[in-house]
């Protein structure tokens, strides 16, 4: 009966092992895997589910999982108006997203206020979260918000996700 | 029934009443000591079984300021009725309408809520738009459409809007595009 004798080198498995940093790929999981928290707020979010829908299909970047459970999502598109009402709960849902997250500003109202100037609405929701990117429309067109979400995915393959960990977890501590 | 007979059947009932008939739409001003019982005649003696809005003007720099719009309709005999009354700055209250047409609570809400105009007897006289605790009525004309600022902790907060040089307005006229597109413009220079 012949025995597979034990060998250090397997010529099957050497195509299959990538030497990469950490850092690559810990950012290519998360940007390949961006679940959005869907902040629908006003006439964006219908942009933004047709985004979601077949024709323009956020699934092709890997955000297709739309989570309303802030505890279960990364990326924040706050689509629409926000009013002083409205603005403390967008906060408070934000503050509720683990790390890391990152907030798209989809359309002119999410982003300055746009045509309203006026009492009731936060001009811009960058007063109350930090914006990573800003989407340009009233509303925009779908692929505007697919742009901004490549643009975010390209921000995400620049970041130092493990120092920043550190960071993260030495401010904790301290 | 027409319109013109009921207006005049209320004029029977409330002497008082100035009537204005315009376009076939008649509107009867009431003072405010009868506006409540006109409500009640008008429904119960005249059918006007709908309350199709309730709103409010104010009429910054006139007195009584403010005025309150009743607009009326019977959905048996298909006819529109409009009821006015007038109220003061200094006592800025009427009764409430709510037990002859209980839509008229979320209306009297939002009156309340934009132009600080209070119904007494009403069930639940909140803010119903602005949130509560929030010190302005944003309606009324000396509020600057920007906003003022006010702080709520953990309700909310508000900041005056930059308006870049006054609200954008488009001016009416036949003239080029450049002259009618909306652009910012102060009220002084219309």
């Amino acid at each position: 009966m012949a025995t597979i004798a034990p060998t250090a080198y397997d010529s099957k498995v050497e195509g299959n092992i990538i030497f990469s940093q950490l850092d690559a790929c810990i950012n290519w999981m998360r940007k390949n895997s961006l679940w959005p928290m869907p902040m629908g707020l006003a006439c964006c979010a219908i942009e933004m589910m047709a985004a979601a829908c077949a024709r323009f299909d956020i699934a092709r970047f890997g955000a297709e999982v739309m989570r309303f459970s802030p505890r279960q999502s990364d990326v924040m598109i706050v689509a629409g108006t926000v009013t002083y009402k409205m603005a403390l709960a967008v906060k408070r849902i934000y503050d509720q997203m683990p790390e890391p997250k990152w907030v798209i500003a989809m359309g002119a109202c999410a982003s300055s206020g746009g045509m309203y100037r006026s009492y009731a609405v936060l001009q811009g929701i960058d007063h109350l979260l930090p914006v990573d990117v800003y989407v340009s429309g009233c509303p925009p067109r779908p692929e505007a918000l697919l742009e901004g979400l490549m643009k975010l995915q390209r921000k995400i393959q620049l970041e130092k996700s493990t120092s920043d960990q550190k960071k993260e977890r030495s401010l904790i501590l301290s | 029934m027409s319109p013109e007979e009921a207006a005049s059947k209320l004029q029977g009932q409330f002497p008082n009443a100035r009537r204005t008939d315009f376009r076939d739409e008649s509107t009867l001003e009431l003072p405010l000591d009868q506006i409540e019982s006109a409500c009640k005649f008008a429904k119960e003696q005249v059918g006007f079984n709908f309350l199709t809005d309730l709103s409010s003007v104010d009429n910054f720099g006139d007195e009584p300021r403010f005025e309150v719009v009743y607009e009326l309709y019977s959905l048996d005999s298909n006819i529109h009725l409009r009821l006015k009354t007038r109220v003061s700055e200094d006592h800025c209250e009427l009764p409430s309408v709510v037990h002859l047409w209980a839509t008229a609570n979320w209306h009297e809400r939002e009156v309340y809520d934009m132009m600080g105009i209070r119904f007494s007897s009403h069930p639940d006289l909140r803010r119903i738009l602005m949130w509560e605790g929030y010190p302005y009525f944003p309606l009324r004309k000396d509020f600057p459409l920007e906003g003022k600022p006010s702080e709520m902790p953990d309700v909310a907060f508000s900041e005056p809007a930059p308006l870049a040089g006054g609200p954008f307005v488009t001016l009416p006229s036949s003239g080029h595009v450049e002259d009618r597109e909306p652009r910012a413009r102060h009220a002084q220079d219309l």
